[in-house]
């Protein structure tokens, strides 16, 4: 479910190359990205998702929250989507505005997908790279730890937490980042067994740099390719991975929402014939996720200048 | 739905001996009614999650209850209506201080493979059930049952050989009390008090409850056991009374998923299943023979936590009562869960036997008014627009109990500015965070053990275990304690019910209503049982 | 490669072991004991319960004898919730149905998403390759418990075809939409990394001189590409198979097969402290035993890789 990486390897050594080629790399890249017509529209479709999520609220007629009573019990025929009645998506189950909880639920799901990721990305890069930096031992022993918790059942564990100790946005942040750093962190080691051995890194051990300084100032800067790739295709695998724990019923705390929330109450009503419920949430989960997989997959080739 | 019970039948042994022969082939007709009798005859019906146990001290769940009252049968059955009918104990006499009951057994019962149901079989599955050694979660239910010596051997300071149960000879069943219960014969139709089969259980130890090893004096044997996938119990040719039992083979299928169950009902794999909340009206105008609504013994509230040290607001009945009253209970039965629940605005279930719903002043208010009033209350107490209450809502994990929770919040907040959190927790930590006062208001939810209006209102008692508002009330435990002995209660239910009304420790909300789906040809189901315990043996698909 | 395959399963060890400890705290710590019910236990039955799972002795005393019984006896204790039952009962009923339909989903996965991807690559830009790439998206996308519903509305409510749910022992009517359910999203992501991947191979060198030579492209992809294609979707299967064992908890729920996925989800809710650890011991072995038997194919299949 994670991104290949084999495939974001491949980025680190096409970052390699462009160190010899200098800074022509990113304006390199631009111009690859942008001659990718998917990855554009893609961007473009990620930039509508996101003000979808940012000012849907402003058009909304209702609060996400409010209840229409008059509604509950009746949406097979007046919770309809309709511009008249200012339910552009119709009604939920419980009779609330299925747009104001879609543009929501779109946010959160972004936010829970973007920092989820973030979360990943930041500690398995700190993580790898300080591993890959001191190298021997310590490196041998933080790699371990990575092999072990690999191959700890993560989802269950998180089940687990979630039940336990009642679930929260922050517990999933924590949950999700928890899974998805290992692999980060095995690839940013990688990387940066090559890049230590680079002139300016010895240049700074050599004038007597602090170590924590030389991985925040020199490595982890020349890991950014790999980290960018790595985080754009991780965010939809959040996001899918929050409708999961939505499924269970261990997500977000009503009445806030997410995606995977409404596409779960939705698919529980298709069959009654409420196919609204289930569109719209599913429409921008779809998308989104489409979205960013294009997006992820343009900037891996066009940071890898290898011919494809 | 007109079946009558079978005690009619048992009289006459002759006709269910010639009846009984007819069922073999598919044209027979019901020895009663004298409808004709489909040739498939099997019920299959949807459970919701694996019984813990099917073992019947050990079991604890009301669809493990559903699978026992096929597998085993206690001393006495309930009819279509809820009343008593003789299952293993033909009858009993009861001493001048109601203390010590005296069961005479009928002396045809038999076992599954063939042996005598005596009254030493009772005794064994009662002393096992309260034995420390089985350590059942049930075992409480002996207590409740007052049965001499109960406490002590459950607490493991007397033997299991001295509770007040005994079997005088193979068909006399003596059983002491500590106290007079009126309702205590109607109690032995639960699962905990079934006889068990002492050689098996011995045998095989935990494993006697596999198929193969479990030997039952019920209508129906144990044949197939997947957990979390079905259970198949099939007709068992030793029962006492197998001659008027029509269905086969009753199964029943595990589906977590009430959307899925319904799906698999309509498509012709079930005959029985939940109708899921809010769609019966859908259901009952496309299958009005098949969506059925019936009073459920149970009832729907909110709590408060009115412990030391809980929120300084809710302590003030003026405010709950604003909370009670912005409630409009009609469009929670009507628009949320709309399968024929009634609004609450007492504890008791209306249709608890014996019960006049007593007048609440709120009750015959229009919403319009209660509002008003409500609102008044809480201006009062010194709430308004700039100076929101705020509380919290827990409740456990469902879909139902999520839709209610948040039309309750909705009409909190635009009636009185209220604003609620809502917490939904897993089924385990809400339990732990009520009894541990670990909320400001949580839902609740209560079931009648036996069909009499003390059932509900006990738990409005000072020292009740399962008060977890912890509502303090002298008045209200001196007429409970006053009622047990009452020749006739209900104004001492009266009087309580107004002390709810008044103080609202509690909010009722709605009354349950068993709302589900039944194949058009299955008939014999007890719909008028109140507490719905239904028995396949009088159950019978007739020819389409 | 022997040292490494002993190495690997000398960490296994240790790994199960934190695995046990880390759980077994989890739960320790957890509000909510596996007894409570609607009515609170009287204390002296709540007492006979504890002493009979041993959970009224220390801490220490309780996870020590677990991890012994578990390693002697393999014998994983009572469970708490199932009373007729114990776990390795609630194990052999559930494993077997979770292994099988996964077993099959995995294959299904392997060899669709394989076909479907170098298809795709060798016809690069027509209408197979939009076709397997838009297929193999939006398989990707449609979570399986929106799949789940909508495979029982066509093929049990609709067409009528196949049974909606129960596992009957694994007859194939049982196997089929639990199979479609699970397979997809795998499928699709196998299709789309050997598409790349193929993609790739397909520009190298070798495969260009091969082609030069005028061997037949069939033979070409056979003989020269396949394996270097194979590579990374190697590595992909092991996360792909736990997301299946991790997946079969949507499965049962919806097709009530009675695999462990919906035991687990169970007994975390009811606090089923034995069959939560059970199960989570048993699938962290077989993520190792996996990722180890990944980790050989690999270096069987690459050259390059030296242990």
């Amino acid at each position: 479910m994670f991104p290949n990486r084999a495939a974001v390897e491949s980025v680190g050594e096409a970052a390699q190359l462009a160190e010899v080629k200098g800074r022509s790399l990113w304006a390199d890249a631009r111009t690859r990205f942008f001659r990718n017509k998917a990855a554009v529209a893609s961007l473009i479709m990620l930039g509508l998702v996101a003000a979808f999520a940012l000012f849907g609220g402003f058009i909304a007629q209702y609060e996400t929250d409010f209840v229409n009573f008059s509604l509950i019990g009746s949406n097979a025929y007046l919770g309809v989507p309709s511009l008249e009645t200012g339910h552009y998506f119709g009604t939920d189950s419980n009779g609330r505005d299925l747009f104001a909880r879609t543009v929501q639920g779109t946010g959160i799901s972004l936010m829970v997908g973007i920092v989820g990721a973030l979360v990943a990305v930041i500690v398995g890069t700190l993580y790898g790279a300080t591993a890959g930096y001191y190298g021997g031992r310590i490196d041998g022993l933080m790699m371990r730890i990575v092999d072990v918790l690999m191959s700890i059942p993560f989802m269950f564990v998180l089940i687990l937490m979630l039940v336990i100790f009642g679930r929260s946005i922050f517990m999933l942040f924590l949950g999700i980042g928890l899974i998805s750093w290992l692999d980060m962190a095995r690839i940013a080691r990688g990387q940066t067994l090559t890049i230590k051995n680079k002139e300016f890194v010895e240049v700074a051990v050599a004038t007597g740099v602090r170590p924590i300084k030389i991985i925040l100032r020199h490595i982890v800067p020349n890991l950014l390719g790999i980290v960018i790739v790595y985080a754009t295709l991780l965010v939809p695998n959040m996001i899918i991975f929050e409708s999961f724990i939505s499924f269970l019923g261990l997500g977000v705390q009503e009445p806030a929402t997410s995606l995977g929330a409404l596409i779960n109450e939705g698919s529980r009503t298709m069959q009654f014939g409420y196919h609204w419920q289930i569109a719209f949430p599913l429409f921008f989960f779809v998308v989104t996720i489409f979205a960013f997989f294009f997006v992820g997959d343009g900037l891996r080739d066009a940071l890898d200048p290898k011919d494809r | 739905m007109t079946l009558k019970t079978k005690l009619l039948a048992t009289t006459s042994a002759l006709l269910i001996a010639t009846s009984g022969a007819l069922y073999a082939d598919g044209h027979a007709t019901h020895p009663e009614t004298g409808e004709p009798l489909a040739s498939d005859q099997t019920f299959t019906y949807r459970d919701l999650d694996e019984s813990p146990s099917i073992d019947p001290g050990l079991a604890e769940d009301s669809a493990g209850g559903d699978i026992l009252r096929d597998l085993f049968e206690g001393l006495y059955n309930q009819d279509a209506t809820g009343n008593l009918v003789p299952g293993v104990a033909l009858s009993h006499e009861v001493s001048d201080d109601n203390l010590v009951y005296t069961f005479t057994l009928r002396d045809n019962a038999k076992w599954s493979n063939g042996d005598t149901v005596t009254a030493g079989d009772f005794e064994y599955a009662w002393k096992r059930a309260a034995s420390p050694e089985l350590a059942s979660p049930y075992s409480w239910f002996i207590e409740l049952m007052a049965l001499e010596n109960a406490p002590e051997v459950i607490g493991g300071d007397l033997d299991p050989s001295e509770l007040g149960v005994t079997a005088i000879d193979d068909t006399t069943l003596e059983v002491r009390l500590t106290q007079p219960l009126p309702y205590f014969p109607q109690m032995l139709t639960h699962f905990t008090t079934f006889p068990v089969h002492q050689a098996t259980v011995e045998e095989f130890g935990t494993d006697w409850t596999k198929p193969g090893n479990m030997v039952s004096n019920g209508a129906y044997m144990l044949t197939e056991h997947v957990p979390q996938e079905k259970l198949v119990r099939e007709r068992n040719e030793m029962y006492w009374d197998n001659a008027n039992t029509i269905i086969e083979k009753v199964t029943s299928l595990v589906i977590n998923d009430e959307n899925v169950a319904l799906t698999r009902y309509l498509a012709g794999e079930l005959d029985r299943t939940d109708v899921p909340a809010g769609q019966f009206p859908r259901l009952a105008a496309e299958y009005p023979e098949q969506a059925v609504s019936v009073p459920l013994a149970c009832s729907y509230y909110y709590m408060f936590n009115l412990r030391d040290g809980a929120p300084e607001e809710i302590q003030n009945p003026d405010v709950r009562r604003a909370l009670s009253l912005a409630i409009d209970r009609d469009i929670i039965v009507e628009n949320v869960l709309a399968g024929g629940q009634q609004p609450a605005y007492t504890f008791t279930h209306w249709a608890t036997a014996g019960f006049e719903t007593p007048d609440i002043p709120k009750a015959s208010m229009t919403q319009a008014e209660r509002n008003a009033m409500a609102q008044e209350l809480m201006t009062g107490a010194g709430f308004g627009p700039d100076n929101p209450l705020e509380i919290d809502l827990v409740y456990n994990t469902s879909d139902s109990h999520k839709s209610v929770a948040i039309a309750i919040s909705q009409m909190w907040k635009q009636t009185l500015g209220v604003e609620t959190t809502l917490a939904n927790q897993e089924w385990q930590t809400f339990l732990e965070a009520r009894s541990n006062g670990d909320f400001e208001v949580a839902r609740g939810g209560w079931c009648a053990d036996y069909n009499e209006a003390s059932t509900f209102l006990d738990l409005m008692q000072s020292e009740s275990g399962y008060n977890d508002s912890k509502y303090v009330n002298p008045d209200v435990d001196a007429l409970l304690a006053e009622a047990k002995t009452a020749d006739n209660a209900q104004a001492n239910y009266d009087q309580v019910e107004m002390f709810i009304a008044q103080d609202a420790p509690i909010i009722p909300i709605y009354h349950y209503a068993s709302v589900k789906m039944f194949a058009e040809n299955l008939e014999g189901w007890p719909y008028e049982n109140f507490q719905q315990n239904w028995y396949s043996k009088d159950l019978y698909k007739i020819a389409e | 490669m022997l040292s490494f395959v002993i190495r690997r399963l000398a960490v296994a060890v240790p790994t199960l072991l934190i695995l046990v400890v880390l759980s077994f705290i989890l739960m320790y710590s957890a509000p909510g004991g596996p007894f409570n019910s609607e009515r609170p236990l009287p204390p002296e039955v709540l007492a006979n319960i504890e002493a009979k799972y041993g959970l009224d002795q220390p801490f220490w005393q309780q996870i020590v004898n677990y991890v012994w019984s578990v390693v002697t006896a393999f014998d994983f204790g009572p469970s708490f919730q199932y009373k007729d039952r114990t776990v390795n009962d609630v194990i052999a009923q559930g494993f077997p149905v979770t292994l099988t339909y996964g077993f099959w989903s995995f294959v299904v996965a392997v060899t669709v998403g394989v076909s479907l991807g170098v298809a795709a690559a060798i016809k690069q830009n027509s209408w197979l390759d939009y076709l397997a790439v838009g297929v193999s998206i939006g398989a990707q996308v449609l979570p399986n418990f929106v799949m789940a519903p909508i495979l029982l509305l066509i093929f049990t409510l609709w067409l009528g075809w196949l049974p909606g749910g129960g596992w009957s022992g694994g007859q194939w009517q049982y196997l089929i939409m639990p199979v479609i359910a699970l397979s997809t999203s795998y499928m699709a992501s196998i299709a789309r990394i050997t598409r790349s991947s193929m993609l790739e191979v397909l520009n190298t060198n070798f495969i260009r001189t091969a082609q030069a030579k005028g061997l037949p492209m069939r033979r070409v992809i056979w003989r020269h590409a396949m394996k270097p294609t194979i590579l990374p979707v190697l590595s992909y299967l092991g996360p792909a198979f736990v997301g299946m064992i991790t997946g079969s908890v949507v499965i049962d729920v919806f097709f009530s097969t009675g695999g462990i996925g919906q035991f687990f989800v169970n007994s975390a809710f009811n606090r089923d402290y034995s069959v939560i650890m059970g199960i989570t011991i048993l699938v962290g072995a077989l993520t190792i035993f996996f990722n180890l038997v990944v980790d050989v194919l690999y270096a069987w299949i690459d050259p390059k890789i030296r242990y």
